[in-house]
């Protein structure tokens, strides 16, 4: 039986731009208010998630070629680097710098170090919970 | 004044909560008990927007959304597994 669910599909084109600047949010916002990482990453797999349930596997990894391994691998490496890119300054493991920027648009900012970290802990976040998605769903 | 309304709007909303559990206990097919699943989650929202309002913070707001879009994303999910049988497919028969 053919199953043409249109409204679905023109429902997710819009949400899913919702989703996502929700994640980007909640990224951004951890310094200062609730959010983070771990919870960004969260939210951004829940696109993903919403994605494939909506069409399938195929359309979804032609549009979005990532290896979700290799994506939870490269935040694993990034969350580290930080922690390593400490001792080139000679100050011990993990510590993080920060420092006030005057950017072109945004005004003065207040840059650090953390937010690379933070970046690689939601790589790992999206990496995992899509691969285990995509895992349990193989065998149909 | 404005305290003793919104704690009587909390009841209100975990007696309908209460209803809607009722309907997920004894509720006949799997389509009554994923719609009272999904009112429960509207339910939860109201829920604590009200008790953002109650403790004079805005920490909730993300968890509205949040809360919302995982509500909506599990319908899907229950309604497709209803309609189809699977939930995420290889490729589509089309």
């Amino acid at each position: 039986m053919k199953i043409n669910n249109v409204i679905l599909k023109t429902v997710t084109k819009v949400v899913i731009y919702i989703i996502l600047t929700l994640a980007v949010y909640l990224f951004l916002a951890g310094h200062n208010s609730p959010g983070g990482g771990f919870i960004g990453g969260l939210v951004l797999s829940t696109a993903f998630v919403l994605l494939f349930i909506v069409y399938d596997i195929e359309t979804i990894q032609k549009a979005l070629p990532f290896d979700f391994k290799k994506v939870a691998a490269l935040g694993a490496f990034l969350a580290v680097g930080t922690g390593f890119g400490s001792f080139v300054f000679d100050v011990p493991f993990l510590t993080q710098a920060f420092g006030y920027f005057n950017l072109p648009f945004f005004g003065e900012v207040e840059l650090t170090t953390v937010t690379i970290f933070e970046l690689g802990v939601a790589l790992v976040v999206v990496g995992v919970v899509v691969t285990i998605i995509l895992s349990i769903s193989e065998d149909v | 004044m404005i305290n003793i309304m919104l704690s009587a709007a909390l009841v209100l909303f975990g007696v309908a909560i209460l209803i809607s559990l009722y309907r997920i206990i004894i509720g006949p097919s799997l389509p009554d008990r994923v719609i009272a699943l999904d009112m429960i989650g509207v339910h939860l929202v109201s829920a604590i927007a009200i008790i953002s309002v109650l403790f004079h913070t805005t920490a909730f707001l993300e968890v509205i959304l949040i809360l919302a879009i995982l509500s909506f994303i599990s319908t899907i999910a229950f309604s497709k597994y209803i309609e189809r049988g699977v939930i995420i497919e290889r490729k589509h028969d089309s």
